[in-house]
């Protein structure tokens, strides 16, 4: 449509000029587009003949609308893009980061942690459920499994479409011994994780000798596994029914949280009974694994095995000329993301009482994915800001009643939440195609940590 | 060791880093390599050297492990006497065991990394020993530390021999061609290898990076003592720097000895040049007179 698409740097009149060619030229087009479609409509009536309907005015509204958007688009928007690009690869070379920006992930952790006591302040403590449990919890959650992930696929570039499967495997861990043996969570956390790592192992074992797309499919197979097993294995897992009425967490076994218990935690601090202390708890320990598995993937990233896993997604076969084992490199990266999604299952277990195959469904995985690809493969910071846009986002869509009264009453916020999230990620990935942080953090260095642009990293082939 | 005075003829009696024997190599109904045998001598530059297509990259590839090659023995014998049949080994087993380095012909650095990046993922064996396989490193251990620290004054030492200490926290992907090779070198060399083979290290360097190249492999060869293999096509740099060069064509070996015996060759004289055997005599007498005329620069292009 534009003739001459060049951002012209010249005087603004010959701009003027120039929008207002490209308008009246948008607005021909428009209207060779819309006269047959927009402009006649044809009805039946009454006696059932085809009647042709004009509709000028309709079609009038359309061409304006494409003339004055071109106009617009080309004097006033495309300039100050330009200008926009220009301020910031001007600026971007010597300004120093706001302090905020620079202790993002202090002051982030900071307000995590007085989270809960300020939604009871501001909901009261039954009101602050919902805040600390639907969107606290819940976000946490993602965050966790996104960072365990993101070893995987961010770090050693492997794409894991099945990575919910451990996520199983820490949940149903926890359940079944939970109820079976009568095992504390304390206990079974860490078991879940060893277990959940193991079950990482034995799939990488076959798989790891595939690339790309087909490890992408074997993975996702592999999720789909054990949730078929869990769905089929009705003697033990229950099948469909799921496994219900898995104990709680206490804290440390000093304070539970059953009601009968005589150590209750409302009792012992003769507070008020309500599921919120317990709610704030789980918030309090989700937030602590959560931070550790952040904590263990920055170390790692500067050890030797850590540096192996970038240098693997940059490029394996440079990897193998410099004596690195790449199956074992590859295996040790599974695993130990699926020891986190291990540790996020059984938590997950614990959270809900209740586990059943329909919580782990492939959306899981890629919703998971989708967190860790939305905030930049391998940078923690990003991902956990996509994961409140994407977690916390489809949450707070659920409370956009006040859309009712722009659509009208008929209109159900809920059912256009993933219509409205999956443009928004379109957005998002057009905008940022690396993700919010494209950038990639050196492990080491001699004079200055200068961050490594994204164009430079690659996401790995398998 | 004093390279200038070392008078490549005696290379018979030295002793031998590499022998490769009878080594085959088939793809499908192609004999890439055949029957090829030679040897390489510890604290020479040996060079590959043949027409496109003589099967240089495979005889490489056989080497360091990443083909298995159809037929055949190589053997790597180490300063401690110490000897791996490389035949046997796969690609990363060539590089920790063996301590056989290689670089590639299309550059292949990890770009998303930065260059020190580059020479401490190169030091992950030793370092990975060192850290107690991740366990005590992750502990923070003290012996980790200070292998830690030992791994990036390796690094300095490399990229200053390399000339690219100034852009050591820079990307890998950010740096010139020339440097690029430079740095696949050096990050080689951060293997500790005793063998190095470099697959067309001078492609596509100006003839000024080309010169800083054959300081960079000559003082490699000194000081680290590591014997070098390297395929090259760029005469000036092949004639200047190798002790021993070979030569191959369509996968068999046609020539093997110093320099100046290969360029005088009248079987590499016509491989080069495409000529009939008959006219093979001609053309030595003109390039004996064209020799004389030009002094030594004279190669076999």
């Amino acid at each position: 449509m534009s003739i001459t698409t060049n951002t012209n740097e010249s005087a603004g009149g010959n701009l003027t000029a120039r929008a207002l060619r490209e308008g009246i030229f948008a607005g021909i087009v428009a209207l060779g587009l819309f006269v047959l479609f927009v402009g006649l409509e044809t009805t039946q009536n009454i006696r059932n003949e085809l009647v042709l309907n004009q509709r000028w005015g309709l079609l009038a509204i359309f061409v304006i609308i494409a003339a004055v958007g071109r106009f617009l688009t080309v004097a006033y928007f495309q300039p100050s893009m330009a200008a926009r690009k220009a301020a910031a690869s001007k600026t971007a070379v010597d300004t120093e980061e706001s302090f905020f920006k620079r202790n993002f992930s202090k002051i982030a952790i900071a307000a995590l942690l007085i989270y809960p006591p300020l939604m009871v302040m501001l909901f009261g403590v039954q009101g602050s459920l919902k805040w600390v449990d639907n969107f606290g919890i819940q976000i946490l959650i993602y965050v966790m499994l996104a960072w365990g992930l993101n070893i995987v696929v961010g770090l050693a570039g492997l794409l894991d479409l099945g990575y919910v499967a451990f996520y199983a495997v820490g949940a149903y861990s926890y359940a079944l011994l939970s109820q079976q043996f009568g095992f504390s969570f304390w206990l079974l956390l860490p078991l879940a994780g060893i277990l959940a790592a193991f079950w990482g192992m034995i799939l990488g074992f076959p798989v790891l000798r595939l690339k790309g797309d087909y490890l992408a499919i074997v993975t996702l197979a592999f999720g789909e596994i054990i949730r078929l097993v869990l769905i089929n294995w009705t003697e033990v897992t229950r099948g469909t029914f799921g496994v219900s009425g898995i104990p709680k967490a206490s804290v440390f076994g000093i304070w539970s949280f059953d009601v009968s218990a005589p150590n209750n935690f409302a009792k012992a601090f003769g507070l008020p009974m309500s599921s919120a202390y317990y709610k704030i708890f789980l918030f309090y320990l989700i937030l602590a694994l959560a931070l550790l598995t952040a904590y263990v993937t920055i170390r790692l990233r500067r050890m030797p095995i850590g540096r192996a896993w970038e240098a693997l997604r940059e490029d394996e076969i440079a990897c193998r000329s410099l004596g690195i084992n790449t199956v074992t490199t590859k295996l040790t990266a599974f695993s130990i993301g699926a020891m986190f999604g291990g540790f996020a299952g059984s938590f997950f277990a614990v959270r809900q009482g209740f586990v059943s195959p329909e919580s782990f469904v492939f959306l899981e995985s890629a919703i998971i994915l989708a967190i860790v690809v939305l905030g930049g493969m391998g940078s923690l910071v990003g991902i956990a800001v996509a994961a409140v846009v994407m977690v916390g986002g489809t949450e707070l869509l659920r409370e956009m009643t006040f859309l009712k009264a722009v659509f009208g009453p008929d209109f159900t916020p809920e059912l256009y939440r993933m219509l409205i999230f999956g443009l928004a990620m379109v957005v998002v990935m057009v905008w940022k195609p690396r993700g919010f942080v494209g950038s990639r953090e050196p492990t080491a260095f001699l004079r200055e940590r200068k961050a490594v642009s994204g164009s430079f990293t690659k996401e790995g082939h398998g | 060791m004093a390279p200038e005075t070392k008078i490549a003829t005696n290379t018979m009696t030295k002793d031998p880093i590499l022998k490769v024997e009878h080594l085959s190599m088939r793809f499908g109904g192609l004999m890439a390599i055949n029957d090829l045998s030679f040897e390489a001598y510890r604290g020479d530059i040996t060079a590959l050297i043949g027409p496109n297509g003589a099967g240089k990259t495979t005889v490489f590839n056989c080497v360091t492990g990443f083909y298995k090659p159809t037929m055949g023995m190589i053997t790597m014998r180490q300063k401690a006497g110490k000897e791996f049949l490389l035949e046997r080994m796969t690609d990363f087993e060539v590089n920790r065991d063996a301590k056989v380095a290689r670089t590639f012909q299309n550059i292949r650095l990890f770009s998303g990394l930065t260059v020190l990046e580059n020479l401490l993922v190169a030091q992950h064996n030793a370092l990975m020993k060192a850290s107690g396989y991740t366990v005590l490193g992750l502990l923070g251990m003290p012996a980790y530390k200070k292998a830690a620290a030992e791994s990036i004054d390796i690094a300095k030492y490399w990229l200053e021999k390399a000339n690219l200490i100034e852009r050591a926290d820079d990307p890998a992907g950010d740096l010139p061609y020339g440097a690029q090779r430079r740095l696949e070198i050096a990050r080689a060399m951060c293997t500790g290898p005793e063998f190095l083979c470099l697959d067309e290290p001078a492609a596509g360097l100006n003839p000024r990076e080309s010169l800083a190249l054959n300081d960079l492999l000559r003082s490699i060869r000194n000081d680290s003592g590591t014997s070098i293999l390297l395929i090259e096509h760029d005469m000036s740099v092949v004639m200047e720097i190798s002790d021993h060069v070979v030569v191959l064509e369509y996968g068999q070996k046609i020539s093997d000895g110093t320099p100046d015996h290969v360029k005088n060759d009248p079987k590499v004289i016509a491989a080069y040049l495409g000529v009939e055997d008959d006219e093979v005599e001609e053309v030595i007498e003109e390039i004996e007179v064209i020799a004389e005329s030009e002094g030594p620069q004279g190669g076999t292009h």
